[in-house]
């Protein structure tokens, strides 16, 4: 079944020859502040978030692009979901190019990021109420759809008229998931999706992501910095260190190549560093986007 | 599991022609983009309801600050029927104040609110056209507006005591929706503001408001200003809406051709040019990373 099928005419939207994306010499700079100036005058000096990016996914795989904070994530996230405009390259989905095609696009991607964006006064109903009806759902269709889709996500439907602020992260992440998968996307970004949960809403997200793989023809980029997470949920695992992809293969030829037990002794063969992903770190796209 | 992930099936249908599937993806489309206008207003509405006791907060307050302005016709000494004609001019402009004051923080706030939020990515990566969304929010600004106008007008009328025998409520409501297509487009305009300075451009709207009050005639004739105020006052919509309620609230007249033809006019042309602006502010924000930024 799908919650969705009469609104959205996703099939004339598909280029089913085309890989699901499709991402060549991405770039994209932001200015930020110069540390060792400050005050009005401060000086900017460029920093690129992604440099030359090249990569493809194909329709239905799960890719997980690994990175510590400020690795460019988010951005690319944000480019392929129409957020951001890139400054070079090209990125497409299911053959539509992200800029020039936004609104098609739109109607195939949807994501769920680190903070699950909310009105906090309105209720998770309220709340995905609103984000379906952009999507042609109609109150008919909400009404039974969205408590299938919160039980789904392991969220207690009697509490689905409570406002989102009385409401725990892991629950508040749980209605974003909820979120994006009630417009039927076939592309799914997930920026972040388990970061600050507690262990076990942490699986219970992770079980859910497998099921969506498992029984849908849905294509998934997971942007994570854990590690244990991407090589359980990929099919192949991406390294995106300082803005550039450094390479993108199945987990074991990751290990086979950098002769490695870990994906994080595969970072320190990489890159000549340790593998840190502190979290709220000020090196991170968000802070790079917000202050820079 | 049966989640809505990935239904990519083509609809079952007769396999109808070129033509037919080109109509039906319009049809699709326009349908969808009226449940999303719909999205727009029920949020609202929502909102409103949480945040009721707030706004009658702010409704007291409104009525406070328009008794200060109308009790000045009573300072005047008037004979009773001039200081009535007063009185009543004047809350014609304080109610078209507050009008056009709930318009504009409506739609300033359709990027400032989801800000801070953090709803703004999720909106903007939706497939709603940027005309229906911020269509919608004017809409559902106009309305409120309206009861919010139509109770402040009432209330103050009730306690000043005026009278308004002669009153055409009709023409000046039907007046006032005419002028709220250009309100709309106006707001639109301003809209972008907060996209462009997180920090500061809401209250720049505020700013927007008062200009184009002050050179409409809010409580006082257009011709008392300087002659090249009188020319920037042709181009407000104000100017129209609140000359045009004034006649039919004070005099009974109805709606005059020469109030409502500018008034198409400038909704014809604000709210391409609104949108227009917008999209410049938006493309803007997605360039420099600023469409999520808490300010």
């Amino acid at each position: 079944m799908s919650f969705a099928p009469s609104t959205i005419d996703l099939a004339s939207r598909l280029d089913r020859q085309a890989p699901a994306v499709e991402v060549r010499d991405l770039r994209k700079t932001f200015k930020r502040r110069d540390r060792k100036t400050s005050g009005r005058f401060a000086r900017k000096r460029p920093w690129p978030a992604l440099a030359d990016v090249t990569f493809t996914i194909a329709r239905g795989e799960c890719v997980a692009i690994l990175g510590q904070n400020g690795s460019g994530k988010s951005t690319l996230v944000r480019l392929l979901s129409t957020l951001l405009i890139g400054d070079g390259g090209e990125a497409r989905v299911f053959g539509h190019d992200v800029d020039r095609e936004s609104s098609t696009i739109r109607r195939l991607v949807n994501r769920v990021s680190v903070e699950a964006s909310f009105f906090k006064k309105m209720s998770a109903s309220e709340n995905l109420s609103y984000a379906a009806r952009f999507y042609g759902m109609t109150p008919r269709q909400t009404r039974t759809a969205i408590p299938e889709i919160l039980t789904k996500v392991g969220f207690p439907p009697e509490r689905r008229g409570e406002a989102m602020e009385n409401l725990s992260r892991g629950m508040q992440q749980k209605v974003a998931l909820a979120r994006a998968l009630l417009t039927s996307p076939v592309l799914l970004l997930l920026d972040e999706p388990t970061t600050g949960l507690d262990p076990r809403s942490k699986l219970e997200v992770q079980e859910f992501i497998r099921q969506v793989r498992a029984e849908h023809d849905a294509t998934i980029l997971l942007c994570t910095h854990d590690m244990a997470e991407a090589e359980v949920l990929a099919d192949r695992v991406g390294l995106l260190d300082r803005g550039r992809l450094l390479f993108l293969e199945p987990v074991e030829d990751v290990k086979r190549r950098f002769k490695v037990d870990t994906l994080e002794e595969a970072f320190f063969a990489a890159t000549g560093r340790e593998f840190v992903a502190e979290e709220g770190d000020e090196n991170d796209d968000e802070y790079r986007e917000v202050f820079g | 599991m049966s989640s809505g992930v990935g239904s990519t099936e083509p609809p079952r249908s007769a396999g109808p022609g070129f033509a037919g599937v080109g109509a039906g993806r319009l049809a699709l489309e326009t349908r969808n983009q009226l449940v999303g206008l719909f999205g727009i207003v029920e949020r609202n509405m929502y909102l409103t309801k949480r945040y009721f006791l707030w706004d009658l907060a702010f409704m007291v307050w409104t009525i406070a600050n328009t008794l200060t302005i109308v009790f000045i016709a009573r300072g005047l000494h008037l004979p009773p029927a001039e200081e009535n004609t007063a009185a009543m001019a004047l809350l014609v402009g304080a109610t078209i104040w507050a009008f056009l004051g709930i318009i504009f923080e409506f739609m300033t706030e359709t990027v400032a609110w989801e800000r801070w939020e953090g709803t703004i990515e999720y909106t903007f990566m939706a497939p709603l056209s940027r005309f229906v969304h911020l269509f919608g929010q004017g809409a559902f600004a106009v309305l409120y507006g309206l009861i919010r106008a139509a109770i402040l007008f009432l209330a103050v009328a009730a306690f000043i005591g005026i009278h308004a025998p002669n009153a055409n409520y009709a023409a000046a409501l039907g007046l006032l929706a005419l002028a709220s297509l250009s309100f709309i487009g106006v707001g639109i305009m301003t809209s972008v503001l907060p996209l462009i300075s997180p920090e500061k451009g809401a209250q720049l709207g505020f700013v927007c408001q008062g200009l184009m009050l002050v050179v409409s005639g809010i409580y006082y004739p257009v011709s008392v200003m300087p002659e090249w105020m009188q020319w920037i006052s042709k181009i407000s919509p104000a100017t129209y809406a609140i000359r045009g309620c004034r006649n039919s609230i004070i005099h009974g007249t109805g709606l005059v051709w020469a109030d409502v033809w500018p008034l198409l006019i400038i909704a014809v042309l604000a709210t391409p040019i609104g949108l227009a602006v917008f999209r410049v502010g938006e493309r803007h924000a997605k360039k420099h990373g600023k469409l999520k930024r808490a300010g």
